[in-house]
């Protein structure tokens, strides 16, 4: 009785704000549709069905060690991942064997010698993934004035996540007829602007797969979107478990305080 | 005359602290024994919550500082660090991030409880004022911490709030320079921020400490919005309202628990995972959910004064609100119109927030625009008439006899008693 109007008030406000909200979206995108050659809005983005999404998702490893071939033949190019060290790549299955045997095909800065000269030596578990340029005027130098952005956490630095860079990664196209290219942009239909300073970076058989999967566009995108998301968020999995027995956990508790409350306030009533 | 308290307690150690330092009394008279209304609904659950929320902040954030460094070389490193290499950081900072988001929610639904019931009338103007303080308090330090990641919105966000200072006539220029501490947002603002962050949850405890000294003096509001009569109209604070928080605790941990565990991104911005580049402007600067409304008011008004007056006149408005409206009824349940305009304020709010997440272009301007008058209008203008106008319902005689079912008229026709004054 004493929150008769609360319902129908919030529902009105929830419609309001709906209406008002989608009217001039859904207009946009008449527009879009209408301007197909030269579309003025990105299409939506694909929905993905990921081993991490849901509250139980764990990362497919077989798929983000893939992700990781690519990162390592492909993206590191350009790419830096600032934030991993070579000892996190134990986190999608890699054996120790493996991650020193990673750590040591590079050289890294390995403090001075006894003359005082700086030396180099090979990589460690412990040291961060190598960038592939010394310092930001470098990158631009080699990509056309563009920096690379790092990738440590792309996933999270953008809008739609996971299905945003596969989007990124799969939506290079042909510029429509009677656009202006800038000098050394590609077309993308999910990239703001539509230009981007990237050239296409994966197509069908860009690496060798090891195990017997079909390197086709699709599946390097989704491989190293695994990958990338993994490098992300290396907490995912233990925060999900953790989060599950923590809910039931308080599922369990909020039932025997209420359950005590009930029994407590029982000898107010009569 | 000096001398020992006398103390009731039993065991010997607590009597002889308590005769000292009569704190166990204090405990056993303002939460254990303390009279409350009997008929608290659920929504008196919200005090109690941003209690919780306030030390859950203060024990995260303690824990934060400790791998976290304020300098804008590393600041945004140091993050990372804390997510990928602290044990449990990912925990301490995501629990962090969502507890402000938390905190936000209770205090406004905290807010809101006070605006229905009528909680922020006589005798309790100064216990609503000190809410004001808290929640500008928690304001401040929220933009604040919110700079600290130094991350793409950290970094904008920290530029366009200080420049709203800018609009002040003649001072304005020099009063931003000194918030910077340079001509720019830079270390030295990231520095002070991150000491200010750390002090004002304390300046904020202090306040919360008077908040609840003068709820004490006062006694609960209740959702009769009627005076305590008789002591049948009060139960003690422990064991009933001990319990009653703890069931609203433990739904509140599974709110907070399913967003830091599950969604801990649901409510950033994933521009802050840039780091700040003050070279380059995000297409799009906005701020925290929690100030979508107040962004909102401000970019209504075409002028950059008069944005900045609106924006800080909206939460000024509530100081005075005890005297702007002028109903002696108290509960939005015995004012049939109030009752309604007080939902129309709520619509205009989360439209408010619509409109603070969108370009102002369109048909945001205008409800924006539309919503932002509503706001000062109810305060300023419906609020003063309504009391003197609106014929509240008749009010029940006291909270243990509230109701008179079956809807007959009062005994002998009686007009609506209006609320009396102590």
């Amino acid at each position: 009785m004493r929150f008769k109007y609360v319902a129908p008030a919030l529902l009105l406000g929830a419609a309001l704000v709906t209406a008002l909200g989608a009217a001039p979206a859904a207009a946009q995108q008449d527009v879009a549709k209408f301007k197909q050659s030269q579309p003025t809005e990105a299409p939506s983005l694909p929905k993905l069905a990921w081993s991490f999404d849901g509250p139980f998702g764990t990362f497919d490893r077989a798929s983000a060690q893939r992700g990781f071939l690519i990162y390592q033949q492909v993206c590191s190019a350009c790419h830096s991942m600032d934030q991993l060290y070579y000892r996190n790549l134990s986190g999608i299955g890699l054996s120790e064997e493996q991650i020193k045997a990673i750590a040591a095909s590079v050289q890294v800065p390995g403090g001075v010698n006894d003359q005082g000269q700086p030396i180099e030596r090979p990589g460690l578990p412990s040291d961060h993934f190598k960038a592939p340029f010394p310092n930001e005027e470098a990158a631009r130098a080699a990509n056309n004035g563009a920096l690379p952005p790092d990738q440590s956490v792309l996933e999270l630095a953008r809008e739609g996540g996971p299905n945003y860079l596969y989007a990124i990664l799969t939506g290079y196209r042909d510029p429509p007829a009677g656009l202006k290219m800038q000098p050394g942009m590609s077309y993308n239909l999910y990239f703001p602007g539509f230009q981007i300073a990237m050239p296409q970076p994966l197509q069908d058989d860009s690496v060798q797969y090891t195990d017997g999967v079909k390197p086709t566009l699709d599946q390097e995108a989704k491989d190293v979107v695994t990958f990338l998301t993994w490098a992300a968020n290396p907490e995912m999995e233990e925060r999900k478990q953790t989060g599950v027995r923590v809910v039931l956990f308080l599922v369990f508790l909020t039932g025997v305080t209420y359950a005590t409350k009930r029994r407590i306030w029982s000898d107010l009533h009569h | 005359m000096v001398g020992l308290y006398k103390s009731d307690f039993k065991n010997p150690v607590v009597n002889w602290i308590d005769t000292r330092m009569p704190v166990f009394t204090l405990m056993q008279k303002e939460y254990a024994a303390f009279p409350t209304p009997k008929n608290f609904n659920y929504f008196w659950n919200f005090g109690a919550l941003a209690m919780v929320n306030l030390m859950i902040m203060i024990a995260t954030g303690v824990f934060l500082a400790m791998n976290y460094t304020p300098n804008v070389a590393m600041a945004f490193n140091s993050i990372e660090h804390i997510m990928r290499d602290v044990n449990w950081g990912w925990l301490i900072r995501y629990a962090h991030m969502n507890g402000a988001s938390m905190f936000f929610i209770v205090v406004y639904i905290h807010t809101f409880r006070g605006l229905y019931y009528g909680s922020y009338k006589a005798p309790r103007e100064l216990l609503w004022m000190l809410g004001v303080v808290i929640l500008l308090l928690m304001m401040a330090t929220a933009f604040m911490g919110y700079v600290l990641p130094w991350g793409q919105m950290s970094y904008w966000g920290a530029t366009v709030i200080t420049n709203l200072f800018s609009a002040i006539p003649l001072v304005g220029p020099s009063i931003v320079t000194w918030l910077w501490g340079g001509f720019s947002v830079d270390n030295a603002t990231l520095n002070r921020f991150y000491s200010l962050h750390y002090l004002l949850p304390f300046v904020i405890v202090g306040v919360v400490f008077f908040h609840v000294i003068a709820l004490h003096i006062t006694g609960s509001n209740n959702p009769l919005g009627i005076d305590v009569k008789s002591p049948q109209d009060t139960i003690p604070f422990h064991p009933y309202y001990t319990i009653k928080d703890s069931v609203g605790i433990c739904v509140y941990l599974l709110v907070f628990a399913a967003l830091v565990f599950f969604s801990p991104n649901f409510f950033a911005s994933p521009d802050n995972y840039i780091p700040a580049n003050p070279l380059q402007t995000p297409a799009e600067i906005v701020p925290e959910w929690y100030f979508l409304p107040f962004y909102a008011i401000l970019r209504s008004v075409p002028n950059k004064l008069g944005g900045v007056m609106m924006m800080f006149g909206s939460i000024m408005v509530l100081f005075v609100l005890p005297w702007l409206d002028t109903s002696p009824v108290r509960s939005a349940r015995f004012r049939p119109i109030y009752r309604q305009v007080f939902w129309l304020l709520v619509i205009a709010v989360l439209a408010l927030g619509a409109v603070g997440a969108h370009r102002p272009q369109g048909i945001w301007v205008v409800i924006g625009r539309v919503a932002t008058l509503y706001y000062f209008l109810h305060f300023l203008v419906i609020l003063p008439i309504l009391g003197k106008l609106e014929r509240p319902l008749p009010l029940p005689e006291s909270i243990s006899r509230p109701v008179i079912r079956g809807g007959g008229p009062m005994p002998g026709g009686a007009p609506a008693k209006p609320m009396e004054k102590p």
